[in-house]
């Protein structure tokens, strides 16, 4: 992947798979460091799937028989001196608090560290996808904070879909403004 | 600054359209969004659409969605475009510009860009 930002998408494409109703994703920065954690509520894994999910031979696909997503985030965190981790409670044991929070750090200063790229895209991409599920977007930055939650949109928006393409772009501007305010 | 009341607008605007525009699409554009498409660039491909089509005013009867793995990894990006009464159309390796011509050409004109489709299909 050329940004971190299609990895976040590609992880949270996890989450929207898992049938997850709310999916937050939290980037958090300081000078040296990048932490992403992206949790949702979905229908989680069980253990002995947990434990190869980092193998690229285990997958949920049904075209073929190699998965690569975790794994490339996972090389990606690594190689720049970071850490990778992830959790999940299967719906069959959990049937109250089920789901799967993925995490990794990087180290910024890293000769590896790839950019995060556009990530207004993947968070435009992601709702447009998926306009039922409620989005939690955070990323919190040493200079300032930008965040987005699905809910309070659907709050003004009542019965206009999320997936709208007005309101899609709106979203787009919304948070290209955002950013472009705390750089 | 892009404010809540102008979502507030857009959400009176669309209220007053859904009354036109009742039923499905008639064309849906399909974008495969799993590992492989999102590694070739399926993101700005997607984006594109999302955004031409609404420049060009198509967005009432043309739907942008996302699927997972189409199974032509190799030839990713892949769109898929369904017409009823038209056979499928398979777009490979799109780019964000490939993808403005579609809209302007196929989507709007009516004619297949057969140069961007499926070789051998």
């Amino acid at each position: 992947m050329k940004e971190l930002s299609l990895n976040i998408l590609d992880i949270a494409m996890n989450s929207v798979k898992a049938k997850a109703d709310t999916v937050s994703i939290t980037l958090t920065e300081t000078d040296e460091t990048f932490s992403m954690s992206i949790s949702d509520n979905g229908c989680g894994m069980k253990k002995d799937f947990l434990e190869t999910v980092t193998d690229p031979f285990s997958t949920t696909r049904t075209t073929r028989k190699v998965g690569m997503g975790i794994p490339f985030l996972k090389l990606a965190a690594e190689q720049t001196g970071g850490s990778f981790e992830i959790a999940s409670k299967h719906e069959s044991e959990y049937p109250d608090s089920h789901g799967t929070v993925t995490s990794a750090v990087f180290n910024k200063g890293n000769i590896d560290f790839t950019p995060l790229g556009d990530i207004v895209s993947t968070v435009t991409t992601l709702i447009q996808g998926s306009p039922d599920i409620h989005w939690i977007f955070s990323h919190i930055t040493p200079k300032g904070e930008i965040s987005l939650d699905t809910s309070e949109l659907k709050e003004i928006l009542g019965d206009v879909p999320l997936d709208n393409t007005e309101v899609i772009l709106w979203i787009k501007g919304y948070l290209e403004e955002t950013y472009s305010e705390i750089e | 600054m892009k404010s809540l009341a102008e979502l507030a607008a857009i959400k009176e605007k669309m209220q007053n359209k859904v009354v036109m525009r009742e039923g499905s699409s008639d064309i849906r554009v399909v974008v495969g969004m799993a590992t492989c498409g999102i590694a070739a660039g399926a993101r700005p491909v997607l984006n594109a659409f999302v955004e031409e089509v609404n420049n060009e005013g198509l967005a009432g009867n043309v739907s942008v969605t996302q699927t997972g793995c189409i199974g032509i990894c190799q030839y990713e990006p892949v769109v898929e475009i369904f017409e009823a009464g038209k056979e499928k159309v398979t777009y490979v390796k799109m780019t964000a510009e490939k993808a403005k011509e579609v809209v302007e050409k196929h989507l709007k004109g009516g004619n297949v860009v057969a140069e961007y489709t499926m070789p051998n299909a």
